[in-house]
């Protein structure tokens, strides 16, 4: 079949990952105080299962899962809970969050768990394994792994796709994993290969990280079931519906999941995680994170403790003092930061500093004059500057309904290419989520 | 969209190195009337003026290039007025407008005074700089006296007289016509800009020359006595104007592809039909406000599959 490796429309920002690309992977310092909200995931918040006061070790289960679609959270730190209080978080909500101090004596040891054995474990034991691990989707979304695993009655998985894509601007943390960890990245796959029975692997990895891609061709063996696959360029093609275009030439249908297409996409870090946890049954504390940008002096890769606050980060890093926007995840799909108390969660992938200079003026939205830009960029194929106008006449029910607002995933290409700086994946965000509440309203 | 400007600029230059003081003043007036108005229209509710978003300019520009270089002021004025009043903001201003503001103003001209806009004056008269054409400057609400000679338009010479032009005459604008639309040559060098730089869908003027000169090609075909050739009907009037500078208005014209490719053809088509059986000899702006009327329902049924549908 003739597969052309690629997806329709999307766009090629500027890449801006060779200042960090090169770096190594590096242990962060522990801050002297941790701070641990407890929805660092979609889903129901983990239950706390400590007290005030109360003496932790590193790796020990803080809060629990309160449901199937929750994971747990452990200790990214041996020292004492300080205080329970609400904390805030990126999108301004207050959750619940534990205040830990770090033992400054302490050595830091991490506690080891029930190793899960890759070849007696069944596939439901693999599954509960990863739930335990507290393990999310690390590639910025923060989805519960075990709930994306779990292959829904009647349906199966044939390809697993392992997505090394980072299509996000300034982003580095991937790459780092894919050349730095490639064994945890094979006893990941090794694990999910059991628990969802697929019968082969893809790692899809972009043009620009070859040498990940060489290095990771380097450990496959003839008789294993997995290939990586090296695509062109495009943003956003580590979405998971344009990546199982590119790879597999499929579609997933409107309002499905990649399973019905029998597929299933796991990022390339979460892989490495459930590898390098699951054989030493561990909890996730830390993970890669790429701080950069124009803002800051110290940019690099690292390896930052959980609930690091946003503000000891700043300092080691030396951020400017002038810096006015930082961006949790990327430019085009991550949140601008509006509160510096917030700390570092599962999900953050990269830190994107910028200081004043170095940020135009908010620009003139002027109107749509409907020059189809958007049109040719969303991956998609959505008429975004139909929905913008729609937005604007809050025809939200219509834009669902007629124009398949609830497919777009906010990857904001049509934003990006829009001449007259019309907003348009912010209203589409904020238009799905009043559709949402009335649904649910209803 | 100061580059669309940038682009007609050469045609302005032509308009008035052909025509004389008259087009200059004809196409000034335009432009004037537009800011003016837009500029008032947006004090009078209370908006903050849109006057330097250039889009009133680029109205005004083309709108005094589709008129005869001797109407009265007057009536240019009105139609500056009415091209923004009517073709723009009533239905909410840039970006909502359904029609070709400049073909707006133009058509109400048309139907008002019939004969004043198709009073033709020849190109390249020796006193055009030393003398302004008493027509223009008309006082208002009265009817212009045309001095001397008046020049039929190509269009006009082949319709009621049955005379062609030369195509090579017509391609470099040595002919009678509006201010702006004989030479098709540099109208063709502003669009091939314009299209360079990505700020016009080049679809939509080649969708349009295509079908007009097939169309027109088959006619000729069938009975070369009768019908034009193609290449006449290609550089003649007012069409490369309005394909390559009104029909892509990106606001009146659909979004998708395949949907421009649908609004060009049936304009051609129309100019054809117009050109040839209506009782006009010029069918552009017609064609064009008809293309726009139809755009919304293309882009209905035009659409990109979405993905996973």
């Amino acid at each position: 079949m003739f597969q052309k490796h690629t997806f329709k429309h999307g766009i090629h920002p500027p890449e801006n990952k060779e200042e960090t690309n090169g770096l190594p992977i590096r242990q962060f310092p522990f801050s002297p105080l941790i701070i641990l909200p407890v929805a660092q995931h979609i889903g129901s918040p983990s239950e706390i299962r400590v007290r005030e006061g109360q003496e932790v070790v590193r790796g020990q289960l803080l809060a629990s899962a309160s449901g199937y679609l929750s994971v747990p959270l452990h200790s990214p730190v041996t020292g004492k809970i300080r205080k329970i209080k609400d904390v805030p978080t990126i999108s301004g909500k207050m959750v619940p969050g534990i205040y830990l101090e770090v033992s400054p004596s302490s050595t830091q040891e991490i506690l080891e768990g029930e190793p899960v054995d890759i070849d007696k474990a069944t596939p439901a034991e693999i599954l509960q394994a990863i739930q335990d691990a507290g393990i999310v989707g690390l590639g910025g979304a923060a989805f519960p792994t075990h709930a994306k695993l779990k292959i829904p009655e009647g349906k199966h998985c044939d390809t697993l796709i392992i997505n090394g894509i980072e299509c996000e601007p300034y982003l580095t943390t991937d790459h780092r994993v894919m050349l730095e960890q490639p064994e945890d990245i094979f006893q990941g796959i090794k694990y999910l290969l059991k628990t969802t029975g697929a019968k082969r692997v893809i790692i899809g990895i972009e043009a620009n990280k070859g040498d990940a891609a060489e290095r990771l061709k380097g450990f496959l063996k003839p008789e294993d079931p997995i290939e990586v696959q090296v695509v062109p360029v495009k943003y956003p093609q580590g979405a998971e519906k344009t990546l199982i275009t590119s790879i597999l030439g499929k579609e997933v249908p409107s309002g499905g999941l990649p399973i019905d297409v029998n597929v299933v996409v796991v990022n390339v870090a979460t892989t490495a995680e459930i590898g390098r946890l699951l054989p030493h049954g561990r909890g996730i504390q830390e993970r890669v994170i790429t701080i950069t940008g124009p803002g800051v002096q110290k940019k690099g890769n690292y390896l930052i403790p959980i609930g690091t606050p946003l503000r000891y980060v700043l300092e080691q890093v030396g951020a400017d003092e002038h810096l006015s926007e930082i961006y949790m995840g990327g430019p085009m799909m991550g949140v601008a930061v509006s509160n510096l108390d917030i700390s570092i969660v599962k999900g953050t992938s990269g830190i994107v500093i910028f200081s004043e200079e170095n940020v135009k003026r908010a620009e003139k939205i002027y109107p749509c004059i409907k020059c189809g830009a958007c049109v040719d960029a969303c991956p998609l194929s959505l008429n975004p500057s139909k929905l913008g106008i729609l937005a604007k006449f809050e025809a939200y029910e219509l834009m669902a309904s007629d124009y398949n607002l609830m497919d777009c995933f906010e990857c904001g290409s049509c934003s990006y290419v829009c001449p007259s700086h019309i907003p348009l994946v912010q209203y589409f965000r904020l238009s799905k989520s009043i559709v949402r509440k009335r649904k649910s309203a209803a | 969209m100061r580059n669309v400007v940038w682009a007609m600029l050469p045609i302005v230059g032509f308009a008035v190195y052909s025509f004389g003081f008259s087009a200059l003043l004809v196409i000034v007036t335009a432009v004037g009337a537009c800011l003016i108005t837009e500029h008032a229209l947006c004090r009078l509710s209370r908006k903050e003026t849109t006057v330097s978003d250039w889009s009133a300019a680029i109205t005004g520009i083309l709108l005094g290039l589709t008129l005869p270089p001797i109407l009265p002021l007057w009536m240019t004025f009105t139609g500056g007025v009415i091209a923004i009043g009517m073709g723009k903001f009533i239905f909410g201003g840039l970006g909502y407008n359904v029609f070709n503001p400049a073909l707006v103003g133009r058509a109400v001209l048309q139907a008002a005074f019939p004969v004043a806009i198709t009073t033709w004056y020849p190109a390249f008269l020796d006193d055009r700089f030393s003398s302004i054409s008493s027509s223009v400057l008309t006082l208002p609400f009265m009817a212009p006296v045309v001095d001397g000679t008046s020049g039929a338009t190509p269009l006009a010479a082949f319709k009621f007289d049955g005379v062609l032009t030369d195509a090579s005459d017509l391609a470099l604008g040595l002919t009678s016509g509006s201010t702006g639309e004989t030479s098709a040559v540099l109208i063709l060098l502003g669009g091939i800009y314009l299209a360079a730089r990505n700020f016009m869908n080049w679809r939509i003027p080649l969708a349009i020359l295509m079908s007009v000169f097939v169309f027109s090609g088959i006619l000729f075909l069938w009975d070369s006595t009768q019908y034009p050739s193609p290449l006449f009907m290609l550089f003649s009037g007012g069409l490369m104007l309005g394909a390559v500078f009104m029909a892509t208005d990106m606001v009146a014209s659909p979004i998708t592809s395949l949907g421009v490719v649908i609004y060009g053809s049936v304009i051609g088509i129309l100019v054809v039909v117009i050109r040839i059986w209506g009782g006009l000899p010029e069918g552009v702006m017609y064609a064009i406000l008809l293309g726009n009327a139809l755009s919304p329902h293309i882009d209905n049924l035009v659409r990109h599959r979405v993905y996973g549908t």
